[in-house]
């Protein structure tokens, strides 16, 4: 039982850069809330850890991370798995879509969560909110880079 | 009647020390050089396991061994067991999975241990399981006990995920008075998947002696020596005299620490390979997801009616979700302690009932408190209600016309009904509620915007489990008698051993009742002594409210010769011939002199051995006893539940509740007065917050306090408990037992009072405030739809 939401971004750039800018690593592994490592496994492919906190679980979760559905520069899909050990899992997309707006850039996105194990006992109710709340802190940080 | 003997209010002698903190349960017990195990658990609801690497795991600070199915299967180490063979109307076994103590190639529900650290601390065993990597391969997951027939099967002896399919009864008959009937109610009943949540969670320490090879477990059961049998005789850990099982202090099973289940296998078997005492607490994050659940029924059934209301038949389809494994008495719960009692308190010529038990992949269901019989109650009483509804018959009355009133009652589902009075309980909790009153109750609600309703239900259960022969022809792998050995020690003091188990119901207060009614001596002067094999030589346990109609018969049967004894005893003493001592109130007489000896004095006389010679008789004085019941008892009542409810919220609050239960002959009211409020609490419970919710997934969604509803204090109004008494005529003291009572009669109650105030019978347990609000918004739009 997945959850979905979605969202939207104004940035101050044009598309090129963004769609660049969402291909750098490093700029991936600043966004990405609690990323402690991205490393390039392979092509669109990085080896991440980050630890992140769901309701009253907090866990380390070590996974792939892998971008598809590329379609330069309007936008690709964005995907992880993440296993928290002890704390079960998470996994989760979104399909970023970049248009042109406002002399700038709209970035919009559809994201997908899911959890389980104990993260998905004790923080079901609060699994919405979590990840609206790292969605939201990823695409913040990702415009702010953009701004530069 | 004395002040402490059978009938009296004794305060439960077990409370100074549970009150005072000195309770010794077995999270309390601590061996020499102890470890401690934490499992690691699949995340998953079904999922293959494709590789464990445990050598990280292995390599953290403190970490002894880290163990898998790998291991375990090459240690030899046997599965655990359902021990109840149920076969399907085709003739054809129940379809019994593997159930390793560690997953093996797959894990099959969320919680399914597939690998277990045993680490010198708790912190280090944690952190090392972090360090487990289990690369799972995600397999599609079945959940709906209601789809699971046309789902994948999870387990590859069972297709359709069927483990059987089961009937009872007789379907000709039952269809022919359907067909024939005046009116005929049908309904679709969801009895509710539950979490039994004790208040101590399970707790096991396996304890290896290098030396003896013997195998000690502490553990938390409510059937000690069922244990030891099925990890000596089926699991195969060591041979049953090599290995010793003790309960101690148990906070609360209901059901739920019947089972043998794999924690407890692997802390004894890890002990042996470590060659250290292993210790495994469970969390109540854990408890969620590992004890067995309850109920999880889908029903379709039918009741018929012919004239003047007289009930002709009822017809009955349930689909019985055991859970990912069969668990130690599953399959027995949904079939001959449910479709047994789908009689209920009623004269039904014709009754049959079909049950298709399924796999899911979700936490094995077993016995919780009533097991079986209050998902029966739940379909008789809603059926009887709902039935005189339509037929626009009093409910009361309906239930007055159908009563069995002769006894003994053979029913057409097994049972034969030995004794009771069902009109007496009927009447009785009427008065106490004042049904009479409750028309004016309802319009002075209703003058304040409240909807007020009044609902019964007339439950019976079949209890005092079981006569060995009986379910033995029914498929159990075991007898359920009880047995009692009776020490008498020279000071006249008495040790009582029972093989049954006591988590909450005061068995050393009322088992000792019974010994100082019958020895005449202080309750004080009397021990009872259990959950230790090393010291009960056998017992099948508490589960079913057998205690009492069977683990006190037992002792009644062993103080028979105790007295036999102390009266050859006392012949000596008193130089009368045997036939001439009379035994009361303490005291031994010769018939018609003045000559006396007192218990005391017999009792030394016994082992200093001084009056008689070892060829004249045995010295010393213990007697014990095996009692294997003749039939079940039926203890059954009536319980009337009010309402009122808060149409623009659904807030619903039980404004009265009256408990009317006929349990034969009551040793200590106070006690079975705790027993029907606990009862009554956990079907509230049921019927109005509890709820175990699994997504699609598999994910069990409500498994904390913070989303699974326990019933409070307030949830609850004060109870008003009375009682009938019909003596049980199958065994010495007339016990019917009263442990299951109250959570079997609940739930019915609850929602027929629900309905009956809000006009539909649509409506689910739990019956929450939001629910309760849905179904009065839906009665509303089929009115306005109506105009």
């Amino acid at each position: 039982m997945a959850m979905t939401m979605s969202g939207e971004q104004q940035l101050a750039a044009p598309r090129e850069k963004v769609w660049a800018m969402l291909n750098d690593p490093a700029v991936l592994k600043s966004c990405i809330p609690g990323c402690e490592t991205l490393d390039v496994i392979g092509e669109n492919e990085f080896m991440a850890v980050a630890t992140n906190r769901i309701g009253p679980v907090k866990a380390r979760f070590k996974g792939k991370v892998r971008l598809t559905d590329l379609d330069p520069p309007n936008g690709y899909k964005i995907s992880g798995e993440g296993d928290g050990g002890v704390a079960g899992f998470a996994k989760g997309g979104a399909s970023v879509n970049l248009t042109d707006k406002d002399g700038g850039t709209l970035l919009s996105y559809n994201v997908e969560a899911q959890i389980g194990g104990k993260l998905a006992q004790l923080g079901q109710r609060l699994v919405n909110g979590a990840a609206k709340k790292l969605a939201d802190d990823f695409f913040v940080r990702f415009a702010a880079a953009v701004k530069g | 009647m004395t002040a402490t003997g059978i009938g009296a209010a004794v305060r439960r002698k077990e409370d100074f020390r549970f009150i005072t903190g000195k309770g010794q349960y077995t999270d309390d017990v601590t061996r020499p050089g102890e470890t401690r195990a934490m499992f690691v658990r699949s995340p998953h609801a079904h999922a293959k396991i494709k590789s464990i690497d445990t050598a990280a795991a292995s390599g953290m600070p403190g970490v002894l061994e880290v163990l898998t199915g790998a291991e375990l299967a090459s240690d030899k180490i046997g599965n655990l067991i359902c021990g109840w063979m149920i076969n399907s109307k085709d003739g054809t076994p129940m379809k019994m999975a593997a159930h390793p103590a560690l997953a093996v190639g797959k894990a099959c529900h969320v919680g399914d241990a597939v690998a277990v650290v045993v680490a010198e601390t708790l912190a280090q065993a944690k952190d090392a399981a972090e360090k487990v990597k289990v690369d799972y391969e995600v397999l599609p997951a079945v959940i709906d006990p209601a789809k699971a027939q046309s789902a994948a099967a999870i387990h590859e002896l069972a297709p359709n995920n069927t483990i059987y399919q089961w009937h009872l009864g007789d379907a000709k008959a039952a269809d022919a008075a359907i067909k024939s009937a005046k009116h005929v109610t049908r309904l679709d009943i969801v009895n509710n998947r539950l979490v039994p949540n004790a208040m101590e969670p399970r707790v096991a320490i396996g304890d290896y002696d290098t030396g003896t090879q013997n195998f000690t477990l502490w553990n938390t059961t409510q059937n000690p020596h069922v244990a030891r049998l099925v990890i000596a005789a089926f699991v195969g850990m060591a041979p049953e005299h090599k290995l010793r099982v003790i309960a101690p202090d148990v906070g609360g099973g209901f059901g739920s620490k019947i089972f043998i289940y794999p924690e407890e296998v692997v802390c004894l078997w890890a002990s042996k390979r470590v060659g250290r005492p292993v210790k495994w607490t469970c969390d109540r994050s854990e408890a969620f997801v590992t004890d067995a659940h309850g109920r999880d029924h889908v029903t379709h059934a039918e009741m018929a009616f012919g004239d003047d209301g007289k009930i002709t038949a009822i017809k009955v389809k349930t689909v019985a979700n055991l859970g990912a494994y069969m668990s130690t008495f599953s399959s027995s719960v949904p079939t001959y302690l449910y479709a047994t009692l789908l009689s209920g308190q009623y004269d039904i010529p014709a009754i049959y009932c079909e049950v298709d038990a399924v796999y899911t992949n979700t936490v094995p269901v077993d016995a919780y408190r009533g097991a079986g019989r209050p998902e029966a109650t739940f379909v008789v009483e809603r059926l009887v209600e709902v039935g005189a509804r339509e037929l626009g018959i009093d409910p009361a009355d309906l239930r007055r016309r159908n009563f069995i009133k002769s006894f003994p009652h053979q029913t057409p589902v097994i049972m034969a009904y030995d004794a009771g009075d069902y009109n007496a309980s009927l009447k009785k909790a009427s008065e106490i509620a004042d049904v009479k009153g409750f028309g004016k109750r309802k319009r002075d609600s209703a003058r304040v915007g409240k909807l007020r309703g009044l609902g019964y239900s007339n439950y019976i259960e079949a209890c005092g489990i079981a006569p060995s022969q009986a379910v033995g022809s029914l498929g159990a792998g075991v007898g359920l008698w009880e047995s009692a050995e009776v020490r008498v020690n020279p000071t006249g003091s008495v040790e009582v051993l029972t093989g049954c188990h006591q988590h909450g119901q005061g068995h050393e207060t009322t088992f000792a009742q019974v010994v100082a009614d019958r020895l005449g001596i202080p309750i004080d002067n009397i021990s009872i002594v259990h959950g230790d094999t090393d010291k009960v030589q056998f017992g099948m346990g508490t589960y079913g409210s057998r205690s009492g109609a069977v683990g006190i018969s037992a002792i009644v049967k062993a103080l028979d010769k105790v007295e036999a004894k102390a009266k050859k005893v006392a012949a000596f003493m008193l130089e009368a011939a045997e036939g001439d001592i009379e035994f009361k109130d303490g005291k031994f007489t010769v018939a018609g002199t003045d000559k006396a000896a007192a218990w005391g004095e017999v009792t030394l006389n016994a082992y200093i051995a001084h009056k008689f010679t070892g060829a004249q008789l045995e010295p010393g004085l213990k007697e014990g006893a095996f009692y294997d019941p003749t039939n079940f008892t039926f203890p059954a009542g009536c319980h009337i539940c009010e309402v009122e409810i808060d149409p623009e919220t659904g807030h619903t609050d039980i404004v009265g509740w009256t408990a009317v239960d006929d349990f034969g002959t009551v040793i200590n009211p106070m006690i079975v007065e705790g027993q029907v409020h606990g009862g009554v609490a956990q079907g509230v419970g049921q019927a109005m917050l509890e709820n175990a919710v699994y997504n699609s997934d598999g994910q069990l969604v409500s498994g904390s306090f913070m989303d699974y509803t326990m019933p409070r204090a307030d949830d609850l109004p004060s109870l008003k408990v009375d009682m009938t008494v019909t003596k049980c005529p199958g065994n010495p003291l007339g016990i019917k037992g009263c442990g299951e009572a109250g959570a079997i009669a609940a739930p019915a109650a609850v929602i027929n009072a629900i309905t009956d105030a809000i006009g539909t019978e649509d409506l689910a347990m739990p019956a929450t405030s939001q629910a309760v609000w849905a179904a009065i918004r839906r009665v509303a739009k089929m009115q306005q739809a109506a105009e």
